[in-house]
């Protein structure tokens, strides 16, 4: 696995073969498979082009046969989210203004911490390392509601700060395990040689350490870009009205239509809301699998 | 994804001076100072909090009496939270079981040297990019009775064709189970296969020239050595098992009746809309009893025993 990553240049397994009733086999079945990958995602994008006729009596499957952007337009500018028609630009701009924070304070915690615990003897580390990573198991639901109350007495509940916060903290566990795993390789020379120099706990990590660190920034970036716009039950829960998340919206718009269900637009809205992680997922490619494998708690 | 498993330097030198000169060590114990508040508030103070509350008569408000086990007691006599845990057993076995085989088949086959691996690899995996939201009401689109699925094919020559899993209570579970397999089986497939690019390749050569058939190869001698990928893959799938919500919500809403609801579901229902604390709480508590009895073993074996080696 060491640098060979690369798997196209060298490909492992069996040689490849003269075309055998095999080799179709399996081209068969990994077809079959691909084509049950895409289907939900060319009959989201299918139906957000048909006007609402076509969908009603047409097949699912089929290209439109009138093809409309309105279904678009309506999704983004006017789709009902519950009492508000305002589209689900709406919840994009709140997903945006959760992100950006969200995404910075957890990353700079998770560095600080996984420096902090990798490479210093600080007492009682280990016990906080341990229950972080239990924390990362424990289903939401056991926080929730004492979290609600804190946030309710300090006055912050549904608040952006809340939900920034809220995110921070739950990023915590697989930010600083990511980390904290990644300082872990870096040569022990280096510190030595930044210690003798004199330098002290931030400026070894300003000067030294973060700059080593962009690939872990790199990757924990995409898993907290993919994870915090896909988070529904934290946006739910603690952003408050005024901030509810993309998902949250979508969610809204697809179970709240008073009379008849607009498909198109509902598919409209969730290809919308699934634009930005799939850019993510399409942008940065391998990186993708080294984030989520590495926020696997496996390290 | 290895890469970043390096065999831990132990920063000897550093370490004993930090150790040796608190003064120095103090920065550290300061950089620590927020996360070591939050462990103690939330982690732990929030967890304490709610198993506390489970043991109250609390209902839109928090009340601070004891009525025992009360909660329990009614929790386990509750229709609602007995089908939840029922379906999340449900869920949990075919989803784990269901992106295991799956991921494991696609990473076998993809591995075969295959064309257009990478166009393969990326249509595999997109899915675990989208949000369970957009993944539940993108497959509640396609199975819908109506327009869905089913009249696709009654219009292309079954007329008997029936798909109603979506609205039948008995099978709308199995539903969910699709929708969680096609979002989570890519990810199966990612890990897998990056164990199987570490696979000595001599290995098939020895069991082609002993005429081992290759599933015959696949299954005695790569599967072992993949599991350190299964056991990660597992614990990966299990964690989106325990928080098995958002799909839910977009897909069925837990219906039709009560037939696809599941604990997570249940806990938040009746904190945040039935106004039911305690019972809220009692089901909270259940939860982290049946994850923390599943998953101490491993954490203990994976990151206590080993702290000082490898990590």
């Amino acid at each position: 696995m060491r640098s060979r990553s690369g798997g196209s240049t060298e490909p492992q397994g069996r040689r490849p073969r003269r075309i055998t009733a095999g080799r179709i086999g399996l081209y068969a079945f990994l077809l079959t498979a691909a084509l049950f990958f895409l289907l939900p995602l060319w009959i989201m994008l299918v139906t957000s082009l048909k006007p609402m006729e076509e969908i009603r009596l047409g097949n699912i499957v089929a290209l439109p046969a009138a093809l409309t952007f309105e279904a678009w337009g309506k999704a983004w500018s006017s789709a009902c989210t519950g009492l508000a028609c305002d589209g689900i630009s709406v919840g994009f701009w709140n997903s945006v203004r959760i992100l950006v924070p969200s995404v910075i304070l957890s990353i700079a915690l998770g560095a600080v911490n996984g420096y902090a615990l990798s490479l210093w003897r600080i007492r009682g580390a280990n016990l906080l390392f341990g229950i972080l990573l239990m924390g990362a198991f424990i289903p939401y639901q056991v926080f929730l509601y004492p979290l609600v109350r804190i946030f309710s007495a300090v006055g912050v509940y549904n608040s952006l700060s809340c939900i920034v916060i809220v995110h921070a903290i739950f990023g915590l566990p697989t930010m600083t395990l990511l980390f904290r795993n990644y300082y872990a390789g870096i040569p022990a020379d280096l510190f030595k040689a930044a210690r003798v120099d004199g330098g002290g706990f931030w400026t070894i990590f300003l000067r030294v350490i973060l700059p080593m660190s962009t690939p872990m920034l790199v990757v924990a970036t995409i898993l907290q870009v993919t994870g915090i716009w896909n988070d529904f039950i934290l946006g739910l829960t603690f952003a408050g009205r005024e901030n509810l998340p993309m998902t949250v919206q979508l969610n809204n718009i697809v179970h709240s239509t008073q009379g008849e269900r607009a498909y198109n637009v509902d598919m409209a809205a969730t290809m919308l809301a699934a634009l930005v992680p799939l850019a993510v997922y399409f942008v940065s490619g391998r990186w993708f699998v080294r984030g989520i494998a590495a926020g696997a708690v496996k390290g | 994804m290895n890469s970043i498993s390096i065999q831990a330097p132990r920063a000897g030198v550093l370490v004993r001076r930090g150790r040796r000169r608190v003064g120095r060590g103090l920065p550290a114990a300061l950089a620590l100072l927020p996360t070591a508040l939050v462990v103690l508030v939330v982690y732990v103070g929030c967890m304490l909090w709610t198993v506390r509350l489970s043991f109250t008569g609390s209902t839109l408000l928090p009340r601070y009496d004891w009525v025992g086990f009360a909660q329990y007691v009614r929790l386990f006599a509750n229709d609602r939270f007995l089908t939840s845990a029922g379906n999340i057993v449900i869920f949990g076995i075919l989803f784990i079981t269901g992106c295991l085989i799956l991921g494991f088949l696609l990473a076998v086959f993809i591995d075969q040297n295959v064309r257009g691996e990478g166009v393969l690899r990326t249509i595999f995996l997109y899915p675990y990019a989208m949000s369970f939201i957009v993944t539940g009401v993108a497959w509640q689109w396609f199975l819908n009775p109506g327009l869905g699925l089913q009249k696709l094919m009654r219009d292309t020559g079954f007329p008997g064709f029936t798909f109603d899993w979506l609205v039948n209570p008995d099978m709308a579970i199995y539903t969910i189970v699709i929708a969680g397999i096609w979002h989570g089986a890519g990810l199966t497939m990612a890990i897998l296969l990056a164990g199987l690019r570490g696979v000595d390749s001599d290995l098939w050569k020895a069991a082609r020239v002993d005429g081992v058939p290759a599933w015959r190869y696949y299954l005695s001698v790569v599967l072992p050595l993949l599991r350190p990928m299964v056991v990660t893959a597992t614990v990966l799938l299990a964690t989106g098992v325990v928080k098995l919500y958002d799909l839910v919500v977009a897909m069925t809403l837990g219906g039709p009746g009560i037939s696809t609801e599941v604990p997570a579901k249940f806990v938040m229902d009746h904190l945040f809309e039935r106004n039911n604390i305690g019972l809220g709480t009692a089901a909270a508590t259940i939860m982290l009893i049946a994850v923390v009895s599943i998953l101490a073993p491993w954490v203990y074996a994976r990151y206590v025993r080993e702290e000082g080696g490898r990590v």
